[in-house]
């Protein structure tokens, strides 16, 4: 994850990921019955259709309403953010962020810093750059916390070890955390809650994310289900929020239907059990929360996204997940083989802007465009369309067009592009059509069996004796 | 479907809001038919079972020699100039007042939407693309709200699984006038598959692009179709029908997938057509 460099981009193995995630039974079952256990709950939520349509067409307006004026609505953010006291910081590489956040750390010569679930600190891999420079940071949400056990990543952006059953879990606390074995789930949710409790109270700072920040009342909105989110953030002296600069809304009245659908759309639930508002720091006459509250604004790519009036569309996401949890290629394969912070059809379209389309470039072409991930997109992103326009963008001749996408044409091959050449020749000279369906059927017998991929799930197709042409003229007369 | 062509290139775009129902005409007296490549090459007698549907119906078909694919291909592979220069020989060749139809839904659903995003740059062409997209019907739903056809089984009792391809299910709604279709045939029983709305891992080049993911895909979907108890499956999609049999046929299964077409007709005393 570093900054646009001369050094050509290692692309991800995104191929071999998928055929080792592919042959692993126990991850397919988990992921299978994991992801229609959320799709249910999401259905469930949604009950009536025609309500769900206008719902999903209200969260799509009020999010482009915000990208529609994202510099002044950032500006305007700082101002009343700073106004409550909040410290901003604007961050243009994931290094820049994890600099800031680092002098923050030595200005306090902290030493434990304690997290509530953040994509963003994710994408920075805050933990790891803090601990090599000797702070711990230890993660309080549960899924992070086994995530962070086991010295993996998240496999879901909302579920971080939702790739695990409670067999693993168990395993897991037992040989890290020296308890009994169980597969009791509240005793390891209890176990895990003990474990993380006194660690609230010894954390220098507390980093969060951010869900929505309103630039009206410079207010920064916290959902969360588990109480480690509010602890992370009141309890330490400092907190420090990151999130990425789409986040910003206008209004607090734009959070309402925005929640709702983030809420329903992602774990099935009409409202987290906590939803934090964070309006800056402790004052004078408060009992509790941090002395000091900073915001660090991280863009990492996303205003390669606002500049384009399609792509722009990326930046509506609101990180519910449910795109994922309907999406057949992330069913099957998981989280990790993505080899992204954000996996699924989402990270398929936001990564390219983060990484450079180089080094994600079989992202955009692992979908058979199904649609169902912009069928449920609670902000009605069209995510097929943006895979569609990435491909373009990744196949486009080098000297076509200049550079306006990092690492623009790194799928462009001439005998690909000769191939497609030939394929509209086909398609539009009738007589050479004719010609090749007339051989395509009459020597069908040679046609080879193996055709490559294809014909290793499946047999090879066989053209009719006659095309459809042939029999229609027979029939209609030539029109 | 007036987006994509006013739009500023640098403009936030919002999505349309919700489309209302479709308004069918009356019952025409001719009909243009575009075959679709795949269906053109492997499913030739779904064609033509096709049109003496819509013969049967009283409607005359015309199928122009010189078309050939709708662009659909080069589209999703990100070729755009390629399959514009293609959908522009499908548009000229479609030209006119008689309706369009389509024995598959994706490719339906290529005229009826993403030619605006093709053409967005072109107000003359666009004008030619709502003509095209206004007129455009998949068989299934022709049949069903434009002829209003009334189908009298002939057949045996028998249970049947319908695969319907996802493009032409969400932006065809194809799924709703299969399953009408269906359920106007008295000894045919529609039974559910596992799963039934997800994607059979076609996609067209996707399948060998990805192939380990895509074969995932079409194992799942044909042990649901067997798990169905169906003796036969329907599908008026002919990638995915190219994708689920040779699944069927590399595992050695004798279940095979019919073209919605041919099924309808061979149910209701018709003649299969005859191009192999």
């Amino acid at each position: 994850m570093s900054a646009m460099t001369d050094v050509p981009a290692v692309p991800i193995a995104f191929k071999r990921n998928a055929r080792e995630a592919l042959a692993d039974p126990q991850l397919r079952r988990n992921f299978r019955g994991a992801m229609d256990f959320l799709m249910d709950k999401r259905r469930v939520q949604f009950p009536d259709g025609d309500e769900l349509e206008r719902l999903r067409a209200f969260g799509n307006r009020v999010r482009a309403r915000a990208l529609s004026k994202l510099p002044e609505l950032l500006e305007r953010l700082d101002a009343n953010l700073s106004r409550n006291g909040v410290k901003v910081h604007w961050a243009e590489t994931v290094e820049e962020a994890n600099a800031i956040v680092h002098r923050i750390v030595e200005q306090h010569a902290a030493k434990k810093v304690i997290k509530g679930k953040s994509m963003v600190s994710e994408e920075m891999e805050m933990n790891h750059y803090l601990g090599e420079r000797g702070v711990d940071c230890l993660e309080s949400d549960m899924g992070e916390f086994i995530v962070q056990l086991r010295e993996e990543k998240p496999s879901h952006i909302i579920m971080p070890a939702i790739h695990l059953n409670v067999g693993q879990v168990a395993s897991l606390f037992h040989d890290k955390l020296e308890v009994d074995y169980t597969e009791d789930v509240d005793r390891l949710i209890q176990i895990g809650r003990e474990t993380l409790r006194r660690n609230f109270f010894e954390a220098d700072i507390g980093v969060s994310g951010v869900n929505f920040a309103v630039a009206e009342t410079g207010t920064l909105l916290l959902v969360e289900n588990e109480g480690n989110g509010r602890m992370s953030t009141t309890v330490p002296p400092v907190h420090i929020a990151v999130t990425g600069i789409e986040k910003v809304v206008e209004n607090l009245r734009d959070v309402i239907p925005l929640l709702s659908l983030l809420t329903r759309s992602a774990t099935g639930q009409a409202i987290t059990t906590y939803v934090n508002m964070i309006s800056g720091p402790r004052k004078a006459d408060e009992l509790d929360g941090p002395q000091e509250v900073h915001l660090v604004l991280l863009d990492n790519g996303r205003s390669q996204a606002f500049a384009d009036g399609e792509l722009r569309q990326t930046l509506n996401c609101i990180r519910c997940g449910a795109c994922m949890n309907h999406c057949p290629v992330y069913t099957r394969i998981g989280g990790h083989a993505y080899g992204t912070v954000y996996p699924g059809p989402i990270g398929k379209i936001v990564t390219p802007h983060m990484l450079g389309l180089d080094t994600t470039r079989d992202l955009p072409t692992a979908s058979s465009m199904c649609g169902a991930c912009g069928e449920v997109c609670p902000v009605k992103i069209p995510i097929p369309a943006l895979l569609r326009r990435l491909r373009e963008e990744a196949v486009r001749a080098p000297e076509a067009v200049p550079h306006h996408m990092r690492g623009q044409g790194s799928k462009y091959s001439k005998k690909e592009a000769m191939l497609w050449k030939a394929w509209r020749k086909l398609n539009t000279s009738p007589a050479l059509y004719r010609a090749f369906s007339f051989a395509g059927t009459r020597l069908s017998a040679l046609m080879p069996s193996n055709i490559g991929p294809w014909t290793e799930h499946r047999s090879a197709p066989k053209p009719a004796a006659r095309s459809l042409h042939e029999l229609a003229r027979e029939h209609l007369g030539e029109d | 479907m007036s987006h994509a062509s006013s739009v500023a290139p640098n403009a936030t775009r919002t999505a349309p809001a919700i489309e209302p129902p479709r308004q069918y005409p009356d019952k025409p007296a001719d009909v243009f038919l575009f075959g679709t490549c795949v269906l053109d090459l492997f499913f030739p007698d779904a064609g033509m079972d096709a049109i003496r549907l819509l013969e049967r119906e009283g409607i005359r078909v015309h199928f122009p020699q010189a078309q050939s694919c709708c662009g659909q291909p080069a589209y999703t592979s990100g070729y755009t100039d390629e399959a514009r220069v293609v959908a522009r020989a499908q548009l000229a060749l479609f030209a006119g007042d008689w309706p369009v139809v389509v024995p598959s839904g994706s490719c339906a659903g290529m005229f009826r939407h993403h030619y605006f995003e093709l053409f967005k740059d072109e107000p003359q062409t666009l004008k030619q693309v709502e003509s095209l997209a206004a007129r455009t019907f998949e068989l299934a739903e022709f049949l069903l709200n434009v002829c209003r056809v009334q189908l009298h089984d002939s057949g045996a009792p028998v249970k049947v699984a319908l695969h319907t391809s996802c493009s032409a299910r969400r932006e065809m709604n194809t799924h709703v006038h299969g399953r009408a279709l269906l359920g106007q045939l008295a000894a045919v029983e529609r039974v559910d598959h596992d799963h039934e709305s997800e994607c059979c891992g076609f996609g067209g080049a996707f399948s060998v692009r990805m192939p380990d993911i895509s074969g995932a895909m079409v194992k799942d979907k044909t042990a649901a179709l067997k798990g169905s108890g169906a003796a036969e499956v329907v599908s008026a999609d002919c990638g995915c029908l190219l994708n689920i049999n040779g699944c069927f046929e590399k595992q050695g299964e004798r279940l095979r997938g019919e073209h919605l077409a041919s099924f309808l007709l061979r149910r209701t005393g018709g003649h299969k057509g005859d191009g192999r």
